[in-house]
This record gives C-alpha cells, sequence and structure tokens, in this order.
C-alpha cells in the first residue's frame, strides 16, 4: 500500500538505536522587513512508537514553528531553515526532495490544527475532505473513499456519520469539527501525530473528551503524538515527556512525573505556580511577570533573564547550555540546582 | 507593530495574536500611515506629479506664454504641424498650439475632479455617518435611496441631467456626477461607521455619557474616516476621466472651454497623420487619472498594513 | 429559497419605482416641447398639435403623467414614441447590440482578468507579480475614450485588424469595442483576483491542504481556486450592469447602434418613453444580475443559506 514511499524510507519495524521521529540542532528563521526573526534556535527533541511527547510554551515560543518545520509546511521564503536535522526513522526529512516528502506528509506523519473551524476548508463537505487523502494518496473512487470517511466518522465518533458526511464543517459544533480534523489526520494510519493546541479553542468539558479520543487512537495504533500546547494542565493526564520551550529555545527536558514533582527551570516553576490549585484557595494567583520575549531583540545572555527571580550577574551575559542533570532531564538554566531545591521545598 | 513576531504571514499562520488587540488610536493610525508613506515610491511619484497638475491648474502662464484663448495664437496656416521649438506638441486642426492647449486643459479637468470629490465626500460621507450611527428608520430610508442610484448607471444619468442643464461647464459637470456618485461615499462611510460604532471604545464612551454628536465626531468619525478617504482620492480620477467622456459626447464641456476630452475628440478625425494632439492631451488625462489611483492606492496600504 | 426570490423581488419594486420616478422628472424637465421636436422645422397644424398632446397626456401634472407611465409599465406596456412605433420595438434592437458588446466585454474581463490576476497571484511578491499590478495601474488610468480612439486608430483603421465601425461584420464587430469597454474592469479584476488567491493561499485551510500531503496543483486549484472565486462571482455580474450603462462612449466611438446612441437621440427629441424605458431595462437587469449573484454565492458557499 505505501506506495513509492517504501523505496526513500524505511517501513515501520524495529528501529535500532534511532527513535522514530527525531528533531536535531533545528533552527528556524524569519526574513522580515524589520529584520531576521530567530524563531526556533537549536530545538532537539525525539519521539518513540507509542510515546506522547508534550512540547509547552507560550506564542512565540516557537513550538508551532518546530512542527511546521518538521510537517514541512513552512512559507520559505520568509522562513528559512539555516540548521538542524529532522529524522523520520533515521532519514532527514529536510533534505528529501519534495515529491519523496510529501509521500510523508499527510501519510506517515500527520498534523492536527487549533481551530478546526479555520482548519477545515468551508465549501467542501467534511466526507470529502476526509475521503480526500484515499483519493489523493490512495487512488480509492469516490464511492469508497466516502464510506472510508464513514467508518473513520464511526472512528473518532461521531454520532449518524452516515448521514453528516455530506455536511459542511460549519454545521458541526467545535468538539465534532476537532474530531473530524482528528479522522483526517489518522486516515492513512500515520507513524506520527502533531496536535498542535488541539483543545486551546473548545470548552474544557469538550477538551477532557477529545484528549481522551486522542490517547485511545494512540494506544490503539502505537503512534507517536506530539502534543504542543500553551496549557499544563491539558498535558498531564496524557504525555510521557515534556519538552518546555522558551523564546525558540528548549529550556527543560523531562519526563512528566518528574517535572510536576519539581521543575528545574524558573520558567517552568513559573508556569506551575500559575496553574489555580484547590490547596491554595484564596491566596493571590502567581504570575510570570514580564512580558514574553521580542524575537527581533532576543534579551542578552538566558533569554528569560528579564523574568527571571533567580537571576544572577552571569545570566545577563553568558547564555545557559541545556544542562544534563539526570538520564531524562536537561535544562537551561545556570541555577537548576537552586531552582530544583526551591521546588522541593 | 505590536506583535513580536511582526511579519504578516506568521501572524496568519499562528491562528491567534500574540497579545489582545489595542483599541485603535486614531492619532496613531494616522501618523504610523504618515510616516510610512513617506518612504513608498509610489506614494511620492504619484504626490509630485499631482503637486505639478495643481500649479498647472492654478498657475497655467507659468508653463507655456501663449494664451490659447486669444484667437491670435492659432495660425490656420500652421494647422497639424509636427512638435518643433515654436509648438512643443505640435498644432491642432485650427493650428492653435497643442501644448498651450493642454496646459490649459488641466485647470477643468482637476476643477471637476476636486470639487465633484468634496461634495460626494462631505454629502455621502455626512449622511453615511447619520445613517450608520443612528440606524433603524433612519438608516433603512438612506439605504434604500442609494439603492436607487446605484441601479441609475452613472454615464447615461449625468448624461441626463446635463441635458436639461443645457449649458456644459464645470460646475454642472460637477453637480450631475455629485448627484449620482455620493452614495458610494455614503455606503462605505456607514459600514466603517457601523464597524467603529461596536468597538470597544465607543461602547465605553457612551456609557459614560458622551453626548450623541460628540460620539459621531470626537470617536467614531476619525476611525471611519481612512476608507472613505481612500476611496474618494480613487474616485477622483475617475471624476476627471468621466468629464472627458462627457466632453466627448457633446453634453460636457463646450468650445471655446478648453477640456482634454474635448481636445481628443477634435483630434481624432485627422489622427493617423497628426496624433500629437490627440496623445498629448490623452497623456495628461490618463497621468492625472493614475496620479490619483496610485495615491488612493498608497494611502491604502499605508492605513491598511495588512493587505502588504 | 423560492421565498427568498420573491421576497428580492418586493424589495427591488421601490427600487424599480424610484428610478423610474427620477429619469421620469429629469426627462420631464428637459427643455423643449416634444411635439415640436417631432415636427422640426415644419409649421403643424393646431389641432393634430392639440389631439397628440391629450394622448400623451402632456397636459397633465408630472405625477399624473408618471402614474399613466406605470400602470402600463406594469402591465408590460413601455409606450410607444410620438410618432407611435412601440418603444419595446425600438428598444429590442438597441438592446441586442449593446447586450452583445457588454457581454464580449464580461467574457474577455472574466478571462483576461482572472488568468492575470491568479498568475500574479501565484508569483506573489515576484517580478512577474509587480509587473502585472503596474499593467494593471495603467489600464485603470486609461479613460475609455483614450483606448477606444487609439485602438479603433491603430488596429482598425491602420493595421485593419479589425472592422473599424458599425456591426455589419457579425461578432468580430464587437471584439475590438468588447475589449475597450472591458479595459478599467479587466484591471481591476486582475486585481481583484490577485488579492483574493493571496489572501486564501493565506488561510488555514490552506496550511491543513498542505499537511494532508496533497499536490500543490490541487492545493491550488482545488482548495484555494474555490474559495478565492467567491467575490469573483460577485464583481462580474454586479459588472454586467455597470458595462452596459457605460457602454455610451465605447458605441459612440465605434459607432454601434445600441442603447447609448438611442438614449442620445431620444434626449434630444424628448422622447420621454424611450428614454424611461431604457433607463427602466438597465435598472432590472442590474436588479436581476445582483439576485443571480446572490443565489449564485449560496451555491459557491455552502455557510450562505437564504430563507
Amino acid at each position: 500500500m505505501k506506495k513509492t514511499s517504501t523505496s526513500v524510507l524505511p517501513a515501520g519495524g524495529a528501529l535500532g538505536d534511532e527513535p522514530l521521529l527525531a528533531v536535531d540542532d533545528l533552527h528556524v528563521e524569519f526574513v522580515t522587513r524589520q529584520g531576521v526573526v530567530k524563531a526556533v534556535n537549536g530545538v532537539s527533541y525525539s519521539l518513540n512508537p507509542g510515546e506522547t511527547l508534550a512540547v509547552l510554551g507560550e506564542s512565540g515560543s516557537g513550538k508551532s514553528v518546530t512542527a511546521q518545520a518538521i510537517m514541512g509546511i513552512l512559507d520559505m521564503p520568509p522562513a528559512r531553515i539555516p540548521r538542524g536535522e529532522v529524522r523520520f526513522r533515521g532519514t532527514d526529512l529536510l533534505r528529501l526532495p519534495e515529491d519523496a516528502r510529501s509521500q510523508v506528509r499527510g501519510q506517515r506523519v500527520a498534523m492536527i490544527f487549533q481551530d478546526a473551524l479555520s482548519a477545515l476548508n468551508p465549501v467542501f463537505t467534511v466526507g470529502s475532505q476526509i475521503g480526500e487523502m484515499f483519493r489523493v494518496h490512495r487512488g480509492a473512487s469516490r464511492r469508497d473513499a466516502e464510506k472510508k470517511a464513514v467508518e473513520l466518522m464511526d472512528r473518532v465518533r461521531i454520532p449518524g456519520a452516515r448521514q453528516r458526511v455530506h455536511d459542511y464543517p460549519h454545521q458541526f459544533s467545535g468538539g465534532m469539527r476537532q474530531r473530524i480534523m482528528i479522522a483526517m489526520s489518522i486516515a492513512l494510519d500515520p507513524e506520527v501525530l502533531i496536535a498542535d493546541e488541539p483543545t486551546t479553542a473548545l470548552d474544557v468539558t469538550v477538551q477532557a473528551q477529545i484528549m481522551e479520543l486522542l490517547a485511545e487512537l494512540q494506544r490503539e495504533s502505537n503512534m507517536g503524538l506530539i502534543l504542543i500546547t500553551h496549557d499544563l494542565g491539558v498535558v498531564a493526564d496524557v504525555a510521557d515527556k515534556i519538552a518546555v520551550m522558551y523564546g525558540g529555545r528548549i529550556v527543560e527536558n523531562a519526563l512528566v512525573h518528574d517535572i510536576y514533582r519539581a521543575p528545574a527551570h524558573p520558567y517552568t516553576k513559573g508556569l506551575l505556580d500559575s496553574i489555580p490549585r484547590v490547596d491554595q484557595k484564596g491566596q493571590e494567583l502567581y504570575a510570570i511577570k514580564g512580558m514574553p520575549p521580542n524575537l527581533l531583540a532576543m534579551p542578552s545572555g538566558c533569554a528569560f533573564h528579564p523574568r527571571c527571580p533567580y537571576r544572577q550577574d552571569n545570566c545577563v551575559t553568558e547564555a545557559p547550555p541545556l544542562y544534563e542533570i539526570g538520564p531524562t532531564r536537561s535544562s537551561a538554566c545556570h541555577y537548576w540546582r537552586e531552582v530544583l531545591d526551591g521546588s522541593h521545598g | 507593530m505590536s506583535d513580536t513576531l511582526a511579519p504578516a504571514a506568521r501572524r496568519a499562520r499562528h491562528g491567534k495574536p500574540a497579545r489582545p488587540p489595542k483599541p485603535p488610536r486614531a492619532a496613531s493610525l494616522w501618523s504610523d500611515a504618515w510616516h510610512d508613506l513617506r518612504r513608498r515610491p509610489l506614494f511620492i511619484s504619484s504626490a509630485v506629479l499631482i503637486g505639478i497638475f495643481l500649479i498647472m491648474s492654478v498657475f497655467p502662464w507659468l508653463f507655456t506664454s501663449v494664451d490659447p484663448f486669444d484667437a491670435a495664437s492659432c495660425q490656420l496656416a500652421d494647422a497639424r504641424k509636427g512638435m518643433s521649438g515654436a509648438h512643443w506638441f505640435g498644432t491642432d486642426n485650427l493650428g492653435c498650439d497643442v501644448y498651450a492647449r493642454t496646459i490649459y486643459g488641466a485647470r477643468n479637468s482637476i476643477v471637476v475632479g476636486v470639487t465633484t470629490t468634496v461634495v460626494t465626500a462631505l454629502v455621502g460621507g455626512l449622511l453615511g455617518l447619520v445613517a450608520g450611527f443612528k440606524g433603524g428608520a433612519v438608516d433603512t430610508l438612506f439605504s434604500r435611496v442609494t439603492e436607487i442610484f446605484f441601479a441609475i448607471p452613472s454615464i447615461l444619468g449625468a448624461l441626463l441631467i446635463l441635458a436639461v442643464f443645457r449649458t456644459g461647464n464645470v460646475w454642472t459637470v460637477m453637480l450631475a456626477l455629485a448627484v449620482l456618485t455620493w452614495p458610494m461615499t455614503f455606503r462605505i462611510m456607514r459600514a466603517a461607521v457601523i464597524t467603529a460604532k461596536s468597538q470597544d471604545y465607543v461602547v465605553a464612551a457612551r456609557a459614560l455619557g458622551a453626548s450623541a454628536p460628540r460620539l459621531m465626531f470626537r470617536h467614531i468619525l476619525p476611525n471611519a474616516i481612512a476608507p472613505v478617504i481612500v476611496v474618494a482620492t480613487i474616485n477622483l480620477g475617475g471624476f476627471i476621466a468621466a468629464e472627458a467622456g462627457l466632453s466627448f459626447l457633446g453634453v460636457g464641456l463646450r468650445s471655446p472651454d478648453i477640456s482634454w476630452g474635448l481636445m481628443i475628440s477634435d483630434a481624432r478625425e485627422r489622427f493617423l497623420e497628426a496624433p500629437g494632439p490627440l496623445l498629448f492631451p490623452a497623456l495628461f488625462l490618463s497621468l492625472t487619472v493614475l496620479a490619483f489611483i496610485m495615491l488612493g492606492d498608497a494611502v491604502r496600504d499605508a492605513l491598511d498594513p495588512k493587505l502588504r | 429559497m423560492s421565498r427568498y426570490i420573491i421576497r428580492r423581488l418586493i424589495q427591488a419594486i421601490p427600487v424599480l419605482l424610484g428610478a423610474t420616478l427620477l429619469i421620469y422628472a429629469i426627462v420631464f424637465a428637459l427643455p423643449g416641447d416634444p411635439i415640436a421636436a417631432l415636427m422640426g422645422e415644419k409649421r403643424m397644424d393646431p389641432n393634430l398639435v392639440t389631439i397628440m398632446r391629450e394622448q400623451y397626456h402632456l397636459n397633465d401634472p408630472f405625477l399624473v403623467q408618471y402614474w399613466y407611465y406605470l400602470v402600463g409599465l406594469f402591465g408590460g406596456d413601455f409606450g410607444t414614441t410620438f410618432a407611435g412605433v412601440p418603444v419595446t420595438d425600438i428598444m429590442a434592437g438597441k438592446f441586442q447590440v449593446t447586450i452583445n458588446l457588454a457581454m464580449t466585454a464580461l467574457v474577455m474581463e472574466a478571462v483576461i482578468g482572472v488568468g492575470l490576476g491568479l498568475y500574479a497571484a501565484l508569483r506573489h511578491g515576484r517580478a512577474q507579480d509587480s509587473m502585472v499590478l503596474a499593467s494593471t495601474l495603467v489600464l485603470i488610468s486609461i479613460p475609455t475614450l483614450v483606448t477606444g480612439f487609439v485602438l479603433q486608430l491603430l488596429l482598425g483603421v491602420k493595421v485593419g485588424l479589425f472592422p473599424v465601425a458599425g456591426v455589419t461584420d457579425g461578432w468580430r464587430s464587437y471584439l475590438l469595442p468588447g475589449f475597450v469597454l472591458a479595459g478599467t474592469s479587466i484591471a481591476y479584476l486582475t486585481r481583484l483576483t490577485r488579492t483574493s488567491l493571496v489572501e486564501t493561499l493565506r488561510a488555514d485551510y490552506i496550511r491543513t491542504a498542505v499537511a494532508k500531503g496533497l499536490p500543490r496543483r490541487r492545493v491550488v486549484g482545488r482548495h484555494a481556486l474555490r474559495n478565492a472565486l467567491i467575490p469573483l462571482i460577485t464583481y462580474l455580474g454586479a459588472d454586467l450592469g455597470t458595462l452596459m450603462g457605460g457602454a455610451v462612449i465605447t458605441e459612440t466611438i465605434f459607432n454601434l447602434p445600441g442603447i447609448g446612441q438611442q438614449l442620445f437621440s431620444s434626449v434630444y427629441l424628448r422622447e420621454q418613453s424611450v428614454v424611461v424605458g431604457i433607463v427602466t431595462v438597465l435598472v432590472l437587469i442590474y436588479i436581476l444580475a445582483n439576485l443571480i449573484v446572490d443565489l449564485l454565492y449560496a451555491v459557491l458557499d455552502p455557510r450562505i443559506r437564504y430563507e
């Protein structure tokens, strides 16, 4: 079934030491009138089959740009990738010719977006948009494609799929639209699914249902899931590991329970402290002071220093490397020990 | 630029803005636009062109010592001469100097263009402001009336109105055009006012008890006027072209008035042997229209960075 | 849907009434006496004049005259000229010419405008894009009057590529006038197409289509184009009325016996019924074209539903 892709990329199966997907020292820049914006500055992370990686960060942290670089859907120009690799099963996608790349995109690495209303084409029925995956990539007939679309809509538990396959995106509720988005992305059983803020635009109750659905689909197919979010609360139950991004860099890498127990970077700590908790009722909620960094004029040294309560003099001049602070853990803070200790207290 | 990441491409991809949008401040909108305009070649070249045409229409004698209204300036014996030192653009069928006539033709075109624009902007703008602000029956009534005018083709309507006047001069042409085209300004102003009216800062001003005129002129108008100015500038070129067309049809300006449209239609018979008398006024006419359209484009781009 | 159409047609009645009233009033205000204009230099029999004035209600007040006209109009009767010829007979042939001209212009506009616009949009920000934009500016700036004369004299008279004037050469007669009439509209449609497609290509659903691994041909040709077309259809539909109403200059330059020329001569003869008849039909065409555009909108954009 996997057409020409097999000749370029190894199919599933044994991976050896190589993870399913590895981002290595990725840099992405945007050339603008105001200058070169360095949106991603040396990001590395990896993902194994069946694993969920949460990438956490605020707007402008570079988390979505990294994902778009993996998918190869950045507009180039204005974007360019001066350095870095995105290895999928050992092959660097960035070096692949476009036709080979488009065999991966959507079929083996798929993506869902934040706002399903704007991410779905308003003038085509949801059935034809889901079925399009089979029509284009598998050469299915119109009727077969529609049958597959109904099956997928059933699978993501859209009630009355057989009738609703002919409806348009605007006729669905927000949660149902996101299910359609998910159905479309898993149509060809991708090995990696990237979900970019999949629940941000939804009501809290619907958020939980969508996360459950994603987790369940992942269990069934053993795909790797990259969950991009700015909301720590969303990831706690589903993620295996977390990469926290700030100003285009990863500032902390950790397994999910480690990070919740004791963050090793002041930014992560700030994020955790700003989640409302029942046991802190009545107390003032913590907020990270200051504003996200301006990517056109990044602060010197550690990008977080203007907002950091742990700041020392060398933070202003010396950019911290990503310190290995444990077998599965790293932090880009000169004073990670102090942060860790403070967290325990 | 309020976003940390300025380029539109990225903003569009991102789905949500980096920070909550600021309430628009008219003053900064215009000063930003001005700052931006000053360095745009499109704006500079159109402004220079318009400047030249304005001077030409007010002080034509600065450009030529020939007075085309003086019958003695035309020598029938010199008819349809080519370009020469004495007649830069050659002479027309009656032996008149094409250059001098073209220079003197600027005034009528500019006067029709500018006055029609001002009148339509004032009438249409004011009615649009009131209709958009008041809403309800007033709005419905005005909107229905504009629909009637939209349905009438403007050149044919102007032709009829000018036939009623019998005489064609800049003022009747202006009136005929203004009567039929003010609804364009009305519609744009009304839409802009309705948008501005629902903005938070207007709602807040209303809640604080601002009076209706104060709301309209102090809070809404400055934020709604930008599209009207853009469209008015672009329309100005259209009015100049319309004047030429009406004069050609024989219901606009008439001889001995000098108009580019008249010159063009007078020169058509002998165009192949003497193209100058048609091409030079045509060139000036087109350049004037071009200058105003370019100006409108430049102002719109400066006010609406989204479309860059 | 049919209820929507009926409602729209009912809403169009005041527009039609207002427009005819306005035109009727303007023609009423025209200087000179129509009967005298009809007779020209000849002396006329006073009895005949009295009979004609009576027959055409010329002695009645303005509103009464208008009322008679309206009553006739709603019975499908556009009236007769002072020489007794039914106005519909006069209009039929003239409208045929103008419709041929406007349709030729509309087709040229759609083909050239959309084609150039797509070309520019797909090369957004590059040299070709700027060139297309610059040439649209030039095209917008040159008035019909100028393009008309220059093209007629160069391509028609000098090169002999097209018929110079008149309608005796069948469809070929309309090619050059059609292009001249379409000129400005081509430029505007080019710009609109370009903007529309560029904006559409930035939409989130286009990013989704790319992420689905679809070939670029399909992303642009199916996902973007279907959406980008929607405003273009509106523009084209609304432009039909503009082209027909603006055809008078082109008709005069190329000596085409269309409604523009007819209107012109009828104004001087004070042929009220012909003038008002022509404008009424133009208003009707405008109203119908807009209605059809709105209905097409619903076909192209499923988010719009008319009740």
